[in-house]
């Protein structure tokens, strides 16, 4: 799948679309074209779509399809479920301090307040149950983190909040982890659970929330009242049929697929750190996502590297991507704690449902090559 | 030659791009991430940088955006608040292109491989001698000599300005043959970070405390007070009327340690005089005759440089302690200091 001029080892950011999923969005566009709204045939047609769709994913993440809203994508999800909560029962909302942008700041935008992690990541359940109180509405922490792949342990989190603060709604925000791990333990015990297509090989633009029953929630886009009132507009029905297959696909293949994307990048995070001086590994990857390699560097910039991994063909990140389209400074690296936060650079290479062992073999090449010209401009 | 061309978002920048291009080089775009606050001054702010990719994307060539905005806070924003709370009237626009844009943005080039480092600005370079001069750029209007004195021998060898030896009329023409988006674009305005409607002072009463100080005449008779001693700049005549009596009157000295402002009228502002500090130069240390210019777009006068002093040759104005004094020969950028 990867051409020969490029190494995309982005795919956290964003990954290409399944061929199945592509496949089974097109007729959608011009062929079944209709509003899902309408009353006429051709508009039935359109919404048998997204129904059949729903079930789908509802089956593979656990919930009922009563309890699945389309949005936009992950960034929607998160502010539906944020906002969505506090507006119908004001409170405080607490999140883990790595959350994606799209939670934390939405969070304190709205006065809310973070738990902290401890160096690897993990949500401190200590500080957890010191912030949880009766005045807390809702609580938000990522299954799987963007940055470094650290997955947390949404039971014991669920456990505290579900008895220090019964009253809260529990959020996740499973962006990252749905491509690879299984959604419907997850399901069972948190309220909300964001997802996002492209993530998983179904098309930018279109993701989906959780919303268990009885889980009292206001509509952040009114008119229209689709989703069950839960969210107004016009479904993105070709975007919500490839999210479907695109997830079918996913799950189908997801064991081998695990297996099979962790090797690959267990072998890119030896080969890097055996042939370059000055990188390490930001957390222990064994217990993360499969697909992340998320090194820090003493002495190179990640500006810099990222501008000579390019010219080597390599496509990879350092924090989030922000509007700007520069390299945040890392919140998440921040409260990892002051041995991460000293690292000169940082670096995050992914993987995806698309990578194979050539993309680890010009990942490393290429990557050593970039290090090697960076620590000689560095002097 | 492979250039990294800094781009702003605004039309200068678009067009020294454009220009690269047609002279040959291998041209890459760059837009600094500066400030994380709100900005309106039309450089800088996320709108800028969408504009500058977009420019980019119009002429065909890579752009990057780089965050320098810890250095910025602490190479220009924080020397900005403490000199103002130290009395002094700083020129942050001066600190960024000493600090970010031909210090760290010039040794990134290095680092990334570039021969040489271009922005849009309004300067020439010229060679007498062996030596390289900055000088003024071809619209006297546009001049941004002033800003740029700073820059040493090495850095003029390492920088193209390629819009130097062109008017801003020439310069938009070209911007707009080009189809570029930038092509009317208003020029960027005061410092970019304070935005219009938050202003200096609440800018800076966030930061530092705005005390009162008593206003006296050259004599030292009490005059009345004002509310940010922090706020005034020498020179200035706003707010210091103190009730009038028919003279205007200008502020002369600040001084918080006594917090006095020392007031007087207009030929009071005069001196034979002006100390500086923190001298630097292109070549040798600048002393003798020489043209002096104390402000961004000021008429540029006669004076003899001894030590750290100019001696006026006609009685001129106080300048603003901490505002730069640029020195000239003719149209040549010799060197700089901060007016003491």
């Amino acid at each position: 799948m990867s051409s020969i001029a490029e190494t995309y080892l982005d795919n956290a950011a964003s990954a290409p679309m399944r061929p199945g999923a592509l496949e089974a969005m097109m007729p959608y566009f011009q062929v079944h074209h209709g509003n899902p709204s309408g009353g006429h045939r051709v508009a039935r047609r359109a919404r048998q779509a997204v129904e059949e769709s729903r079930d789908s994913v509802a089956a593979h993440v656990g919930c009922s399809p009563n309890e699945l809203i389309f949005t936009s994508g992950g960034t929607e999800s998160d502010n539906l479920a944020v906002r969505g909560v506090l507006e119908a029962r004001p409170g405080l909302a607490l999140c883990s301090a790595i959350e994606h942008p799209a939670v934390i700041d939405t969070v304190e935008l709205l006065g809310g307040s973070t738990v902290n992690v401890d160096e690897r990541g993990l949500v401190d359940l200590d500080d957890l149950g010191v912030k949880l109180s009766s005045d807390i509405s809702l609580v938000s922490v990522m299954m799987a983190n963007n940055e470094i792949g650290v997955i947390q342990d949404m039971a014991a989190i669920a456990e505290r909040v579900r008895e220090a603060a019964p009253q809260a709604v529990l959020h996740t925000d499973a962006v990252q982890a749905a491509p690879w791990c299984e959604l419907a333990p997850v399901t069972a015990v948190v309220d909300l659970l964001s997802l996002s297509a492209h993530k998983f090989g179904g098309p930018n633009g279109v993701g989906a929330l959780v919303h268990r029953k009885g889980v009292a929630l206001s509509a952040q886009q009114s008119g229209g009242g689709q989703e069950q009132e839960r969210r107004g507009g016009t479904q993105n029905v070709a975007g919500i049929v490839g999210l479907a297959a695109a997830l079918d696909l996913t799950v189908s293949q997801r064991d081998e697929e695990y297996a099979r994307v962790k090797s690959l990048r267990d072998r890119l995070t030896n080969e890097i750190l055996a042939g370059t001086s000055g990188a390490r590994c930001t957390v222990q990857q064994a217990d993360g996502l499969p697909n992340i390699s998320h090194l820090l560097l003493d002495s190179v910039e990640s500006e810099v590297l990222l501008v000579l991994l390019e010219r080597e063909g390599v496509m990879a990140s350092a924090a989030s991507s922000c509007a700007s389209g520069a390299v945040g400074h890392s919140h998440v690296l921040a409260a990892l704690g002051e041995n991460t936060a000293e690292a000169r650079g940082a670096i995050r290479l992914s993987l995806g449902w698309c990578s194979i062992e050539e993309d680890v073999e010009r990942g490393v090449a290429g990557f050593l090559t970039a290090m090697k010209l960076a620590l000689e401009a560095a002097g | 030659m492979k250039v990294l061309c800094a781009m702003s978002g605004g039309v200068d920048s678009s067009v020294a791009a454009a220009l690269l291009l047609e002279q040959g080089h291998e041209v890459t775009g760059v837009t600094l991430r500066l400030w994380g606050g709100s900005s309106d001054s039309g450089c800088c702010a996320v709108s800028d940088t969408d504009d500058a990719r977009r420019v980019a994307q119009q002429l065909g060539i890579d752009h990057f955006v780089f965050n320098f905005s810890d250095d910025f806070d602490e190479k220009v924003v924080a020397p900005y608040v403490e000199a103002h709370a130290a009395g002094f009237t700083p020129n942050p626009c001066v600190e960024c292109n000493r600090h970010l844009k031909f210090d760290r943005l010039l040794e990134r080039a290095h680092v990334l491989g570039f021969d040489a480092l271009a922005t849009g600005h309004h300067v020439r370079l010229v060679d007498e001698a062996g030596k390289r001069f900055l000088a003024r750029g071809e619209d006297a209007a546009k001049d941004q000599s002033y800003v740029l004195y700073m820059l040493d021998q090495a850095q003029l060898t390492d920088c193209i300005f390629p819009v130097g030896d062109k008017t801003k009329a020439e310069v938009r023409a070209l911007a707009a043959e080009l189809g570029l988006r930038t092509a009317d674009k208003p020029e960027s305005q005061d410092v970019c970070f304070i935005t219009k409607s938050e202003g200096r002072e609440a800018f800076l009463s966030e930061r530092i405390q705005l005390t009162p100080g008593r206003v006296v005449d050259v004599e030292g008779n009490e005059l009345g007070r004002v509310p940010a001693l922090q706020m005034v700049t020498v020179g200035q005549r706003r707010g210091l009327d103190m009730g009038g009596h028919g003279t205007r009157r200008f502020a002369i000295e600040v001084s918080v340690e006594s917090a006095t402002v020392v007031v007087g009228e207009a030929s009071d502002r005069f001196t034979d005089s002006q100390r500086f500090t923190q001298p630097c130069a292109a070549h040798e240390p600048v002393q003798g005759q020489v043209l002096v210019q104390v402000s961004a777009h000021g008429q540029p006068v006669s004076a003899t440089v001894e030590g750290d002093r100019i001696i006026w040759d006609e009685p001129q104005p106080r300048v603003a302690p901490g505002q730069s004094v640029v020195f000239y020969a003719g149209d040549r950028v010799l060197g700089g200091a901060l007016a003491a």
